[in-house]
């Protein structure tokens, strides 16, 4: 098989701060195929933004990677300087979409400025041929006026036009890899729609990769090919986007399915709550929120198990099937 | 632009003319009789209606109101009991010494101020921001004509490496105009030799007047920077690979001085009654030596004056504020 874009595998993470040691990642796996989007699920709070901000390395003080390696392009990311970072990955390579739109250009300055500075560092050429090409990949993301945008200010954009802005930048550098957080969740139904329409096409037409973070299960069948799904800090269960919501196999991924309004018409929520990475429970994290819990749940060391082809399952159900390890 | 200037022009108009009200109202009130005590202690009953009728205080008030409205619109003052000469004229030709040395006082302020700001944000609980966060507490507690004496007992009397007070050496004439500004004329003149000079004796005076103004700036811009830094689009900006020196300096700086900005505008005040003290320690021939002169003499029509002078300067400083915050944010150039 070719070697993935992306590799993360067995990643931990936690952050010290002035309430202790909080555990926000425990064993995330998870990679990204050439030319597929890969679906990264959970609920808010688990972990999702942390893990984009390791894989790009400006992680918050204090935060420090205990285990686990990120491979980009078969090269690890986590032995590259800040220096080689910003030089060869950060918005080169690697591109970034925002979760909310109103909030991430710096509203000082034109949209221009900003948008220009990322390119006239990473690309060759004048000024002037970085904003005839930003200029031509604004019109693809379909931005009204876009021969005027680069001189006009953030404030004087809609949500779902500043977020076709900032498309466009994570396009204008060719990158190989788009990480996109959340990019649909702060805009209205309508225009969220649009957006994901416009993302398939362009992964599609450009053969870019894309790791798309969402706390949405609906947009994840819409738009993905594999999903990930995270609980906790704790990669659960990754695998084809068909069969794994259709089939899931870990309690948590089901649990998630069945809540989903969109499946179903009474409204089931998980009992319990997400427990907070100060105080997290040892071995798998669900197990005090699961229906199918035992006790030998909070010994098990996390760990994905191949359950099907290309289907991996981190659960004590599961163990079994290929012996346990 | 020019609009908005126009508008901000406007809107201090009515806080000009309340304070000409106010200081007329004082003038008229505060001498129960200003005729009598014009007059002075053996005036007869003939020289004290003399007097009352030759300043028109036997007017009725808003007619007194427009004359006095008139006299500051001709800038004229009366003549100083001190120095016997128009007090208009005597304000003119001390405003450039005390402009020059606020300016210097700023200058200093500022240039250092934002860039310890943001050096104290960047190294935020280590400790560079810790030997800042002390040094600013001293800055603002540390009272200037303590600071003035230590400074002119080391560096002019123990070191001697700078002069002790005034503003040229004595036995040097400054050169005649044309601005009236001492180091902006020394250098029209083609004298660098009494550049140099004024400059070596400008250095401990603004230094002196600086450093609360500096110690704000430096926590307020510290502020500023660790309040930008947690937004979103730093992390945009982190996250696709911005420069770093153009990122904190540029993208984080600006979005980091709007309140630095309120500051120094309010800083304007602290600066003028700062300048009392310094120019006096110092022997500075501007307004605060000036001021204090009046006050020690009683020499009220300088004081009506100076009074006003302040007054015009915090407008133009507030108008000037506005704009400064206009320039920084293109959202406050549309909204108004
Ligand atoms: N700088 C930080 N210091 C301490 N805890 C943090 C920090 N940033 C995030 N967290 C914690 O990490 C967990 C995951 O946060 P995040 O990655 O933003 O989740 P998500 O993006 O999935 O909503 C949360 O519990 C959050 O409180
Ligand atoms: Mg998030």
């Amino acid at each position: 098989m070719a070697v993935p874009v992306l590799a993360v595998e067995g990643l931990r993470l936690a952050i010290r701060g002035d309430e202790g040691e909080a555990r926000i990642l425990d064993h995330v796996s998870f990679s990204v195929a050439q030319g597929e989007i890969l679906g990264i699920v959970g609920e808010s709070g688990c972990g999702k933004s942390t893990l984009i901000r390791a894989i790009l390395g400006i992680l918050p003080r204090g935060a420090r990677i205990g285990a686990g390696e990120i491979r980009f392009e078969g090269e690890n990311l986590l032995a590259f300087s800040e220096a080689e970072l910003d030089r060869t990955v950060r918005g080169s390579r690697i591109s970034f979409i925002p979760q909310d739109p109103y909030l991430a250009l710096n509203p000082l300055f034109t949209v221009g400025a900003q948008l220009l500075e990322s390119m006239r560092r990473h690309l060759p050429g004048t000024p002037r041929e970085h904003r005839e090409q930003l200029t031509k990949i604004l019109r693809r993301v379909q931005l009204p006026d876009a021969e005027l945008a680069l001189d006009r200010y953030p404030h004087q954009f809609s949500g779902g036009q500043r977020q076709r802005l900032l498309i466009a930048a994570a396009l204008a550098c060719r990158p190989k890899l788009v990480i996109a957080d959340e990019p649909t969740t702060a805009l209205d139904v309508t225009t969220q729609q649009q957006i994901l329409v416009l993302l398939r096409e362009l992964v599609d037409d450009m053969g870019l990769s894309m790791l798309f973070v969402t706390h949405d299960l609906g947009v994840v069948a819409e738009l993905c090919d594999r999903v990930g799904v995270i609980y906790a800090g704790q990669s659960v269960e990754n695998g084809p986007a068909r069969h794994l919501l259709r089939a899931p196999m870990h309690p948590y991924t089901a649990a998630l399915l069945a809540c989903h309004p969109d499946r179903s018409d009474d409204f089931v929520g998980i009992p319990g709550s997400v427990p907070s990475p100060l105080r997290a429970p040892p071995g798998c994290r669900f197990a005090p929120r699961c229906a199918q819990a035992q006790p030998a749940c909070t010994l098990r060391d996390p760990a994905l198990r191949n359950a099907a082809p290309g289907h991996a399952v981190d659960c004590i159900l599961y163990d079994a099937q290929d012996g346990g390890r | 632009m020019a609009g908005f200037v126009l508008r901000r022009m406007l809107l201090v108009l009515p806080s000009l003319f309340g304070l000409l009200v106010v200081t007329f109202l004082l003038i008229r009130t505060i001498p129960a009789d200003p005729a009598v005590a014009l007059a002075g202690d053996n005036a007869t009953p003939a020289q004290i209606a003399a007097i009352r009728e030759s300043y028109g205080l036997d007017q009725p008030l808003p007619v007194q109101f427009l004359r006095y409205l008139r006299g500051v619109a001709r800038l004229d003052f009366g003549e100083s009991q001190y120095s016997g000469r128009p007090v208009a004229l005597d304000i003119a030709q001390r405003l450039p010494a005390t402009l020059e040395l606020t300016f210097a006082a700023l200058v200093i302020a500022i240039g250092l101020g934002i860039p310890l700001g943001v050096v104290a944000a960047m190294h935020h609980n280590r400790w560079p921001d810790f030997l800042l966060r002390i040094g600013s507490v001293a800055g603002i507690a540390v009272a200037a004509f303590w600071l003035a004496i230590m400074l002119q007992m080391l560096f002019a009397m123990k070191l001697g490496w700078l002069p002790l007070r005034g503003q040229l050496s004595a036995g040097l004439t400054p050169p005649a105009g044309p601005t009236g500004f001492l180091l902006t004329d020394c250098l029209l003149a083609g004298r660098f030799d009494l550049f140099l000079d004024a400059a070596r004796h400008l250095v401990l005076p603004a230094v002196t007047l600086s450093l609360g103004g500096l110690a704000t700036i430096t926590r307020f811009t510290r502020a500023g920077v660790l309040d930008t830094l947690q937004k979103d689009f730093v992390t945009y900006e982190r996250a696709v690979g911005f420069p770093r020196g153009r990122l904190i300096w540029v993208y984080v700086l600006r979005n980091s001085v709007v309140a630095t900005v309120t500051q120094i505008g309010l800083l304007f005040g602290g600066l003028m009654a700062g300048a009392v003290v310094v120019e006096s320690i110092y022997d500075w021939p501007g307004i605060g030596s000036y001021t204090v002169q009046a006050i020690l003499t009683a020499d009220s029509k300088v004081m009506l004056a100076v009074t006003l002078l302040i007054g015009l300067i915090y407008a133009a400083v507030n108008i000037l504020t506005d704009v400064v915050h206009a320039l920084i944010d293109p959202r406050l150039r549309e909204s108004r």
